[in-house]
Order: C-alpha cells, then sequence, then structure tokens
C-alpha cells in the first residue's frame, strides 16, 4: 500500500485507531522498554544469567509441565466431549455442565484445595485418617492445571464434535471401515483444529500461571520469576526470565499457527441440516457415568468440599467480615473499570472485523489476543519496570491496574461484541443513512441499541475474570489493596487453609457467575435469536 | 417534455484502482413519475449501480444527478443521508429494537413528535397496515415488513425511491399480488423509482422501462415491449425468454433463413443472427401452407396456450399457438413466421451458435 493509501484508509477507519494504539502501546511498549533494560546489563552478565544449567532445568519443567496438562486435559475432555455430544447417554446436558463447571474453580482454588486436602493436617487425614503426602511439585501443579484448564479443550472439543459432517463417517462406514477405525482415521482428524486451538489455550493458561506453580512450588519460569521478585529482586535477572518466558509463549503461538495452516480450509458445506447418529453404549454406559462422575468429582466436587470443610472450621474462629468486605470491594474497584474499559477498547476492533473484514483487519482484530497471549506474570513486571522508568506517577496506581486488567482481558469481550454486531447487519445502518443519519448518527441509533447487550455480556466476562485474577493482580496491586484473589492465594502459601476458605469460597461464587454468563451466551449461540430470520 | 428527474451518466465503478470495473459506462435517465428497472444477472453490476445512486458507493468515474442537482461527479459526493433518494433493501433492514411506528418515524427527522406520529400513522394506512404500529417488525409476516418498509422509505417523500430486489424474499402467489400493489401505490403518489431484479417477468410487469444490464454495461434500455419483441443482443433476446435462433443470410429488407425468406426489423447484410419469438411463429397445414416443413417432437400444453418443438431440417424451433391447435408428436406440420425477424447485433453474437430455439433462462435464486 502506498502511504497515500494508509491515510486514506485510516481516514475512514478513524474509530479503531486510538484502541488499536491503546493496545499496542500499551502491550509492547513496556514489554519492548523491558528488553531494552535487560541488554543494557554487560553482555558477559547477561550471557552467564541465561546460559547457565538453571536455565535449561526452567525451560524442562515448563515445557514439561505444559506438555504434561496437554495429555491430562486430552484425557478428561476427549471422552467427556465425545459422551456429551455422540452417546445416547442420559443426563447428557447435566454431563455439559460438569464439563464447564471446573471453570469456576481458578487454577490457585484447585491447588489450594488439593493442598488442603492431603497431607498430615488434611482434610483427608482429619476425616477419614487417611494420610497421603501433601500435594506439591510436578504432580500437584499438573493435577491442579490438568483439572481446572481442561473445560476449554472441553468446550472447542464438543463444538467440533457437534459440527462433524456426518456423511464423511457414513461414506468411511460404507466403504468398509468398522466403528474404531472410523474414529480413528475419519473422526480424530477432523477434530484436529478444535485440538489446536483449545490446546493452544489450555497451554497459554499453563505458561501464564503464577498461582499453582507457585503454592506447589513448582520451578517453572513464572515460578523463578515470582522468587526473583519476591525475594531477592534481581532486575536484570527477572527481565531475563520474563523474556525467556516471552520467547517461549511466541514459540508455542508460532507452532500452534503453522499446525493450524491449512487445516481450517478443508470444511466442506458444513452438515448443518442433520447431526450424526448418537451410539447406544449398552451396559457401557456406566463407564461412561463413572468416568464423568470421576472427572466431576475431583475438580467440582473436591475444591467445593475442601472449601466447604474448612469454611466450618472459620466459621467456628468467627468470619472475618470486615477484611473479606474490603477485600470485595477491592477486587470490585479495579474489576469494574476494567471491564467497561476493555468492552469500549473491543466495540471499534469487532466492528471492523465484522464490517470490513481483510487481511490486515484480521491483523487488527488480533491485536486484541496480543494482551491475553503475554504471560501475565511478564507483562506486569514489564508494565512495573516501564513505570518506574518512564512513567513513575503510574507505578502503583489503580490506574495501572485497571488497564493492564483491560489489555490482558480484552480478547474476552471482543467475542460477545462481534456476535452481536452479525445481528445488526449493515444494511440497517444503510438505511438509516438513506433517512437522513450521520454515520455516527446511523451508528448510535440503531447499531449500538442492536449491540448493547452484547457489550453487557462483553463487560461481564471481564469483570468476572478480573475479580479472580492473581498474578497481574500480585505485581500491580497499589500497597495495601488486598483482593480476594490476593487474600486467598496468601493465606494458602502459608497452609492457613481456615482462613483463606471465606475469600476461596467467594472466588467461587464469583466464578460459577461467570460460567453462568458463558452458558447463557453458549446458549444463544446454538439457536440464533429468531430475530435474525423473521 | 421535463428534465429527467435521475441522470446517470457514464457511471463507473471498481472496487479498488487495479480492479476491473463492475459497472462500466453505465448511462440511463429516469424521467419524473416513471418506473426504471434494471435487470440482469446476479453479479452484472445492477445492485452496484443502484448503491452508487443511494450514495453507500463512491462512484469511480461519471456523474449522478437527481433533479439537476449533482449528487455524485468529479470531486463531489454527496452522502447518502443528504441525498433525498429513499432504498428498500432486499431483507427490508427493519430496525428491530424499533416498533413499526418508530421504524416508519426513522426518517422524518426535525419534525415534532405529533407530526412525526401522525405523518407515519399515514404512511402505514398508504400501505394498508393500521393496527400494526406497536409490533415489532420481526413479528410480522414477510408482506406485511416489506411494506413497513416501503412506509419507512415514503415517509419522508422522498425525490426517488430505490428497490433492491424487492419482492425476492416473498413467496410466488405473495409476490405478484404485491407487486401489482406496490406498482399501484406509486402511480397514484406519482413516484419515480429505480428498481433493481434479476427475474425478467417482475421487469416486464413492473416497470415503465427497463435496462437489461450484463457484465457491468448496458445492452438496451427500452419499454418492455421494445425489449423484448426487438432486442438488441442475444443476451438481450435469451435472457428475457425463449425465442429461436435463426443464422441467416440477409440481402436488405430480407432474409434467407432456416425457416424461409423473412421479413427482417431493419435492414442487414451478408450473415446474421436473427430472433423470432415463439408466439411469432405458426403452424399450419403442410400441404396448403408456404412455410417450412417439420415434424413435432414435442408438446407442453399450458392451459391458455400451447408450446410445440418442432424440428425441422435437424433444428428444433418452439412455437406458441392457442389451444384449439391440436397436433401429436410426429404430425408433420409447417413453420410460418408472422413477423419480422430481429437481427441481433453482431459484436456480440457469436458465430458459431446454432439455429434453432435457446435454452430456458437459467434459474436464479
Amino acid at each position: 500500500m502506498t502511504g497515500a493509501r494508509v491515510l486514506d484508509t485510516i481516514r475512514d477507519r478513524w474509530y479503531v485507531v486510538i484502541p488499536v494504539a491503546v493496545v499496542v502501546g500499551g502491550v509492547l511498549i513496556p514489554l519492548v522498554y523491558l528488553l531494552l533494560r535487560a541488554f543494557q546489563a554487560d553482555p558477559a552478565t547477561l550471557w552467564d544469567l541465561v546460559v547457565r544449567g538453571r536455565t535449561l532445568r526452567l525451560l524442562g519443567n515448563t515445557v514439561g509441565l505444559t506438555v504434561g496438562v496437554l495429555v491430562g486435559t486430552s484425557v478428561l475432555a476427549l471422552p467427556l466431549a465425545w459422551l456429551t455430544t455422540r452417546t445416547a447417554l442420559l443426563g447428557r446436558r447435566l454431563l455439559t455442565l460438569l464439563g464447564v463447571l471446573p471453570l469456576a474453580v481458578p487454577g490457585y482454588v484447585m491447588a489450594y484445595a488439593l493442598m488442603a486436602t492431603t497431607g498430615e493436617y488434611g482434610t483427608l487425614a482429619q476425616t477419614l485418617g487417611l494420610v497421603v503426602p501433601r500435594l506439591s511439585g510436578y504432580v500437584g501443579a499438573w493435577i491442579a492445571l490438568s483439572l481446572s484448564t481442561f473445560p476449554y479443550l472441553f468446550l472447542n472439543l464438543r463444538t467440533a464434535f457437534l459440527g462433524l459432517d456426518p456423511s464423511l463417517e457414513e461414506s468411511a462406514q460404507a466403504l468398509g471401515r468398522g466403528r474404531w477405525r472410523v474414529f480413528v482415521q475419519v473422526v480424530l482428524p477432523q477434530l484436529r483444529p478444535a485440538f489446536l486451538s483449545g490446546g493452544l489455550l489450555v497451554a497459554l493458561h499453563v505458561l501464564g500461571d503464577f498461582g499453582v506453580v507457585s503454592l506447589m512450588r513448582y520451578d517453572t519460569f513464572s515460578y523463578a520469576l515470582y522468587i526473583q521478585y519476591a525475594a531477592s529482586y534481581d532486575r536484570i535477572y527477572a527481565a531475563c526470565l520474563a523474556l525467556m518466558l516471552l520467547v517461549l509463549t511466541g514459540a508455542i503461538l508460532l507452532l500452534e499457527a503453522r499446525l493450524l495452516k491449512g487445516l481450517l480450509f478443508h470444511r466442506t458445506e458444513s452438515g448443518a441440516g442433520r447431526t450424526a447418529a448418537q451410539y447406544r453404549l449398552g451396559p457401557w454406559r456406566w463407564a461412561g457415568y463413572a468416568f464423568a462422575a470421576g472427572v466431576a468429582g475431583l475438580s467440582v466436587l473436591l475444591p467445593a468440599g475442601t472449601v466447604g470443610y474448612w469454611m466450618a472450621d472459620s466459621t467456628a474462629s468467627g468470619l472475618p467480615w470486615a477484611s473479606l468486605g474490603a477485600a470485595l470491594w477491592d477486587s470490585v474497584s479495579a474489576s469494574a473499570p476494567a471491564a467497561v474499559l476493555a468492552a469500549l477498547l473491543a466495540l471499534p476492533v469487532a466492528y471492523l472485523g465484522v464490517r470490513h473484514p481483510s487481511n490486515w483487519t484480521r491483523v487488527v482484530e488480533r491485536v486484541a489476543y496480543l494482551g491475553y497471549a503475554t504471560p501475565p506474570l511478564a507483562f506486569a513486571l514489564a508494565l512495573i519496570v516501564f513505570s518506574l522508568g518512564a512513567v513513575p506517577f503510574a507505578y502503583q496506581t489503580l490506574g495501572l491496574l485497571v488497564m493492564a486488567y483491560a489489555l490482558h482481558f480484552m480478547a474476552e469481550a471482543v467475542g460477545p461484541v462481534r456476535s452481536a454486531l452479525y445481528q445488526a447487519p449493515p444494511h440497517l445502518e444503510e438505511a438509516a443513512r438513506s433517512l437522513g443519519r450521520s454515520p455516527l448518527g446511523a451508528f448510535v441509533s440503531v447499531t449500538f441499541p442492536l449491540v448493547r447487550r452484547g457489550l453487557l455480556v462483553s463487560m461481564a466476562f471481564v469483570f468476572l475474570s478480573a475479580m479472580k485474577e492473581l498474578p497481574l493482580t500480585f505485581l500491580l496491586a497499589p500497597i495495601g489493596f488486598e483482593t480476594l484473589a490476593l487474600n486467598t492465594w496468601s493465606y494458602a502459601e502459608e497452609a492457613m487453609f481456615g482462613q483463606a476458605a471465606p475469600y476461596a469460597l467467594t472466588i467461587m461464587f464469583v466464578s460459577a457467575l461467570f460460567v453462568g454468563v458463558l452458558l447463557l451466551r453458549e446458549r444463544a449461540t446454538e439457536h440464533p435469536a429468531s430475530a435474525e430470520r423473521a | 417534455m421535463s428534465s429527467p428527474i435521475l441522470s446517470v451518466q457514464n457511471l463507473t465503478k471498481r472496487f479498488g484502482p487495479a480492479a476491473s470495473p463492475v459497472v462500466h459506462e453505465v448511462s440511463f435517465e429516469v424521467e419524473d413519475g416513471e418506473i426504471f428497472s434494471i435487470l440482469g444477472p446476479s453479479g452484472c453490476g445492477k445492485t452496484t449501480t443502484l448503491r452508487c445512486v443511494a450514495g453507500f458507493e463512491e462512484a469511480s468515474a461519471g456523474t449522478i444527478a437527481v433533479r439537476d442537482q449533482t449528487l455524485s461527479g468529479p470531486g463531489v459526493h454527496v452522502s447518502p443521508d443528504a441525498r433525498d433518494v429513499g432504498i428498500v433493501f432486499q431483507n427490508y433492514a427493519l430496525f428491530p429494537h424499533l416498533t413499526v411506528r418508530e421504524n416508519v418515524a426513522f426518517g422524518l427527522n426535525g419534525a415534532s413528535d405529533a407530526e412525526r406520529t401522525a405523518r407515519a400513522q399515514e404512511a402505514l394506512e398508504m400501505v394498508g397496515l393500521e393496527g400494526f404500529e406497536d409490533r415489532r417488525p420481526q413479528h410480522l409476516s414477510g408482506g406485511q415488513q416489506q411494506r413497513v418498509a416501503l412506509a419507512r422509505t415514503l415517509a419522508p417523500e422522498p425525490d426517488l425511491l430505490l428497490l433492491d430486489e424487492p419482492f425476492s424474499n416473498l413467496d410466488a402467489l405473495l409476490r405478484q399480488e404485491t407487486r401489482q400493489e406496490v406498482r399501484e401505490l406509486l402511480k397514484s403518489k406519482g413516484m419515480s423509482a429505480v428498481f433493481v431484479t434479476h427475474n425478467q417477468e417482475e421487469a416486464l410487469s413492473f416497470a415503465d422501462r427497463l435496462a437489461v444490464m450484463r457484465g457491468g454495461q448496458l445492452d438496451q434500455i427500452g419499454t418492455p415491449e421494445e425489449v423484448y419483441y426487438q432486442p438488441r443482443t442475444l443476451f438481450v433476446a435469451q435472457f428475457l425468454g425463449r425465442t429461436n435462433l435463426l443464422l441467416s443470410q440477409a440481402a436488405g429488407p430480407e432474409a434467407e433463413t432456416p425457416l424461409g425468406r423473412v421479413g427482417l426489423n431493419e435492414p442487414a447484410e451478408g450473415t446474421v443472427l436473427v430472433s423470432m419469438r415463439p408466439e411469432h411463429l405458426a403452424l399450419e397445414a403442410p400441404e396448403t401452407s408456404e412455410g417450412t416443413v417439420g415434424t413435432v417432437v414435442g408438446r407442453a400444453f399450458k392451459g391458455h396456450d400451447i408450446t410445440y418443438r418442432v424440428c425441422c431440417e435437424g433444428s428444433e424451433y418452439l412455437v406458441h399457438t392457442d389451444n384449439r391447435q391440436f397436433h401429436e408428436p410426429g404430425d408433420t406440420v409447417a413453420v410460418r413466421p408472422l413477423e419480422p425477424a430481429v437481427v441481433l447485433e453482431s459484436r456480440s453474437t457469436p458465430a458459431e451458435v446454432p439455429s434453432g430455439a435457446t435454452p430456458e433462462p437459467e434459474p436464479e435464486e
């Protein structure tokens, strides 16, 4: 494109310039700043910091945990997705709910629950007299992360199962393949895009996780970063760790894009009119129920039960109402403005993507995911270094925290606005234009009322996500700012399970609301509003 | 004659500087009170032409003027809201969050609330929708939504009405009825309208004049009768219904055709392709007629008339007759032309087109 053309495009699409500038600036500038600061160090020192056995161990541990969790979540999500879509099992709706409900248990709450269940003073020991070693390290982190992140994969696989064209399977069967071979040779390959996108979400969560690895004390990049920050604050080394984590994340994003390339274009006309045949499991259905019950027991009942048990313990010694209220207020006061800001940033980006789809608008849409993919600990560290160096007045302010939340969670806000915009086709705005409204007037009087609901859903998503967010809050919260998440984590970190319980319970309640919004939205997308057709 | 209400001169539209034009040097005029139709297959550029007139697309070249006021031209682009042009979309584009009354009142800017309500009411009565004011559009039938859309567009009393395939979302029965009603309404209000369609029957029955568009250009402009009976090009002849093509040797006012010597609508010389509509051929008894002898190979009874397929010297021809003539397949008949044949422009006529009946126009939608 020539310079003049770029200027023309910017003139026509002025409304995305601000959010794109905010997101790109907000995410990239601190990261670049971090990079520059790290390279200010003496190259020899830098080399020593990076090239040493510890780095290799951290890399091995981080990759090992990511791969382990990918395997763990697949083992949980694939059978459950298959059971809820392709079998005639009774209560499939309930099973679907069970596959989503673990989203109500953030990783650090799950880790807390696992720690509070096992060990000498754990729930198992106290109620059943069963003493198992307290979970920690790789195994503890692996279980906690697998149980809390498998819904991301489950949702993707479920959608893919529902979208499969049954005629492909039928053709394979007609060509003489048995059921099992049809599954392996025809169904599984078609699930690859869903595996990749769900797996990417899981991997990003593992890389960005801070709560679980810090509670389980498992030595990954995030944990090392936390130790650097909390104990011996070596700025250069912390920056190096953050950059290495970023490189690892970038490598995984590239790998995913590479693997996904070409896969999505193979879909022919979707078999929308017809759903695939559902298998009757016969006596095997009990195995299905047992599996689902096992997953639900570990991922939902265990944390709920544990928190309930310790809650009783906490109630006995009097609930800390005042500090609970203060924590709730702190959480809300940061999350609510972040939700509004994220939705406002998402609206123009989604508008551009829906109304003017092209290669470069897709790039703009990707920008929304920049903050989401950046590991929060590294992002927070970059923001700290940047604010200390360049904008000291912003350091440790609520504004910076709100900004960080909004940039990190903006991706969650784009989706609902996007689908709402599809309900407001461009012809409506054109009709308003030909009836005498200016471009902005047409948007305000026609499109905005139609996307209002979508915006509210966006805000709900961001609000509820920010309420349970831990690493950004941990590094960026103003002094004395104690959110629900911070309280849960710090009490759990000191094995004060009773004290942590009220905060964990509140977090689970907030997260359950998140799941509720998610399910409402899923249902709305499965049955698109009749308004569109009628 | 007064000056035209809409004048489009050499309109060209390309999406991107290097792209080939979607609309290429299109010129036409619409008289005051006239219903003008642009007819063409999908992708021919007719909707883009309409959107240029409405102002949603910026013309790449050429001018568009309404009542002598230039709306699009070199350095001029009046935005859609500043044009006194109303448009009815194919999908009606009714605002789902507003009631029927609010939809219709939407374009009545600058009036008091009471006046807006009164004028909206008036527009709704005009289309026969009183009693539906407080409903939401999605709770109306397709035909009712169509009328709301029309009322909404007519309420601000635009100079010119644009209609983009407005009947294509209605089922066949409702479509004919609605078409009739809308035409009567527009005529009674003296509205000028440009109407875009791919349905030849719709264009022929709805328009006062029509333009046939193909590949971004207008092939022919004229009254429905002119365009139907005097097609200028092979494309127009075929697009407006089935016809018989005859590869002929012309000599002045007459030509030697596979169906004998026939008068021409205009003098020509040499090898020409001529068109002869099935209703311009007659079947006669071979013994008494001087027409070309052939064999009946097929018969389609349509109630009010009959279409015969007749084979003459290896080519098949279509002949419409009234339903009193009766032949069986296998009968020997004579085919005699009743009217002069129409010479098709050679520029757009492939020389290898065989004589005989043209196939059914491609079904669309």
